[in-house]
């Protein structure tokens, strides 16, 4: 599988990194390069096997459902570009 | 008097334990070396108010009889752990001037322990890279050069390059590292010291900026394996804030330390017999087994089957866990903010991530969100993640013959700056050796084991079965003692 310009331009709107043209076309043959050495993974006889989930045997833990953090507003705010009123601001999203 | 810079971890806690000298002595000595070492780059944030600040208090803690385990200890922290009022950045435009409300669970562990900070330490930017070439905050350089007269300047590997050039040039006697795919191990390799990526699950991941969360690890980066021990002991242990913490007690691994491999098999994979490996560091290797041999292991050949399919598996699983973790940095509640004229909230987001990331991000978060893309998801990501479970097998299979791997740490000595920055693919080949066992989640600690013809570092790297850092710091103490590495660079910064 590869890549041309309109694949790299719809990731990078999916992953919200504005790219111009330019910058998607030299994007082709990099994502390209990369993507053709990756998928010699598809070689692998995995037909038997499970995705691994776990590195190291764990279990998931339980805790009581209450609040265990909080009441820290202004820390949060803290290093907002943004902040009025208590909230996050940001550009207004409904005309 | 002894050059307080030339002393280790055990010799700084015992030597201010002696009376021999003040904890301020040793933070100031640290403090001077740090300040004149612009040229290496190694942090980008200094805190010699907080390493003086520490060893007052241990001065104190030592008059009243209550020390701690790093009482007087001055360390570098990678700039990828959170520090409570100091800049954090992972090396990144996007967290320029971020300054935690919060202290990493690891970075909180050593100051309880009485450790103080020299600085933050540079790195590859959010932690990608091998060379330490795509920090924001510029290249670092390692305190290494060639013996060729040349001068080139050399990269110090990485993620954690800040680190490792600021360990060799006794800029701070031990510093915290994280490794993802080799970040700990290759560094330490390039330039001739010692550290240590344990078991996934060791240390906690809380408040360290994640990359790719199951592979992300905190390790020790030291002179030599005692220190990487003391370090990882006041690191690790059980956090209720990391899902993935291990809740186990932390061994004392210092206290056990012994180089008798008596009764101990150590496997050498064959696979890792690469095509167009050096033959400096096939030498090295050879040594390195007979060094395991005098102390007492016995040697055995194994097979790893799938090794060659780590690093394809690595570059599928790495970046989509990337892709997911940095979504994170959207203009709106903590870093960068680029809101061109009449923006909305979408272009807001695009401009701001264009802004913040580097291009080794920008590619990686992009190959992370092609993969996890509807109709690709199961030929990439879950054909990766069934490799991966191949990959951990083959460690398993092998611990039924042995109880430790050799291998060398990295494919060649440290590069010249941009000799691969050009090329992202020689760049992550980089971490064939180191890659597999990230994967499986196993320590692995690399070790100096001597100087190649240029006169640079080569290191060797022991992997060890989950939970069992003991036998890995103990092989590795059994190379440190029979190769007597003591080169350093020569002083030029």
């Amino acid at each position: 599988m590869s890549v041309d310009h309109a694949t790299v331009r719809k990731i990078a709107s999916l992953a919200r990194i504005a790219v111009t043209d330019e910058q998607a076309e030299a994007m082709v043959p990099e994502l390209n390069n990369i993507l053709g050495w990756i998928e010699q993974l598809g070689e692998v006889d995995t037909s038997a096997v499970q995705p691994m989930t776990a590195v190291i045997p764990n279990h998931l833990r339980l805790r009581d459902d209450a609040v265990t953090d909080g009441d820290v507003r202004d820390a949060v705010l803290k290093n907002a570009p943004q902040a009025e009123h208590g909230f996050f601001a940001v550009p207004k999203v409904i005309e | 008097m002894t050059n307080l810079t030339d002393l280790g971890i055990a010799a700084i806690r015992d030597g201010f334990r002696k009376g021999d000298f003040s904890a301020r002595d040793v933070a100031s000595a640290f403090n001077d070396a740090v300040a004149a070492a612009k040229p290496l780059n190694a942090f980008i944030v200094e805190t010699p108010d907080h390493a003086l600040a520490a060893a007052d208090q241990a001065d104190k803690d030592r008059a009243a009889g209550a020390l701690k385990p790093l009482s007087g200890v001055p360390i570098g922290m990678k700039d990828l752990f959170a520090t409570k009022g100091v800049q954090t950045t992972a090396a990144s435009h996007m967290l320029e001037g971020f300054k935690p409300e919060y202290e990493s669970t690891v970075s909180a562990k050593l100051w309880t322990a009485g450790a103080g900070m020299l600085g933050k330490l540079n790195l590859d930017q959010f932690a990608m890279g091998s060379s330490n070439e795509t920090s924001y905050f510029g290249n670092v350089i390692s305190p290494w050069r060639r013996n060729d007269g040349g001068n080139a300047p050399l990269a110090p590997g990485g993620s954690s390059g800040g680190s490792s050039s600021a360990i060799a040039a006794r800029l701070c006697p031990a510093a915290t590292g994280t490794d993802t795919g080799g970040s700990i191990r290759q560094p330490a390799a390039f330039t001739g010291i010692s550290g240590i990526k344990p078991t996934y699950g060791r240390c906690s991941r809380w408040g360290i900026v994640a990359f790719a969360s199951s592979l992300d690890q905190a390790g020790p980066m030291a002179r030599d394996v005692r220190d990487c021990a003391i370090m990882l002991e006041n690191m690790a242990g059980f956090d209720a804030k990391d899902s993935t913490s291990l809740d186990l007690a932390v061994p004392n691994w210092e206290a056990a330390l012994s180089s008798d491999l008596k009764g101990k098999r150590v496997g050498i994979p064959k696979e890792y017999r690469v095509d167009g490996m050096p033959a400096e560091i096939d030498a090295l290797w050879e040594q390195g087994i007979a060094w395991l041999k005098d102390a007492g292991a016995e040697i055995v050949e194994v097979s790893l089957p799938h090794t060659k399919y780590a690093l394809p598996a690595y570059y599928i699983i790495a970046p989509a866990e990337a892709s997911s973790n940095l979504a994170r940095y959207d203009g709106v509640r903590y870093g960068l903010r680029d809101l061109p004229d009449g923006a909305n909230l979408q272009d807001m987001y695009a401009a701001t991530r264009a802004a913040g990331f580097g291009a080794e991000v920008k590619r990686r978060i992009l190959i992370g969100t092609y993969v996890l893309s509807a109709g690709f998801y199961d030929a990439y990501y879950t054909q990766a993640q069934k490799v991966r479970t191949l990959i951990a097998r083959d460690f398993d299979l092998a611990w039924e013959k042995c109880d430790l791997l050799l291998t060398p740490t990295a494919p060649s000595a440290a590069f010249g700056l941009g000799e691969k920055s050009d090329d992202p693919l020689a760049m992550y080949l980089n971490d064939v050796f180191t890659v597999p066992t990230s994967l499986a989640g196993l320590p692995a600690m690399s070790v100096p084991g001597g100087l190649d013809a240029q006169g640079l570092p080569l290191g060797l790297q022991i992997i060890g079965k989950a939970l069992d850092e003991q036998s890995v710091l103990n092989a590795s103490l059994a190379i440190e003692e029979r190769a007597g590495f003591t080169a350093r660079a020569d002083k030029w910064w």
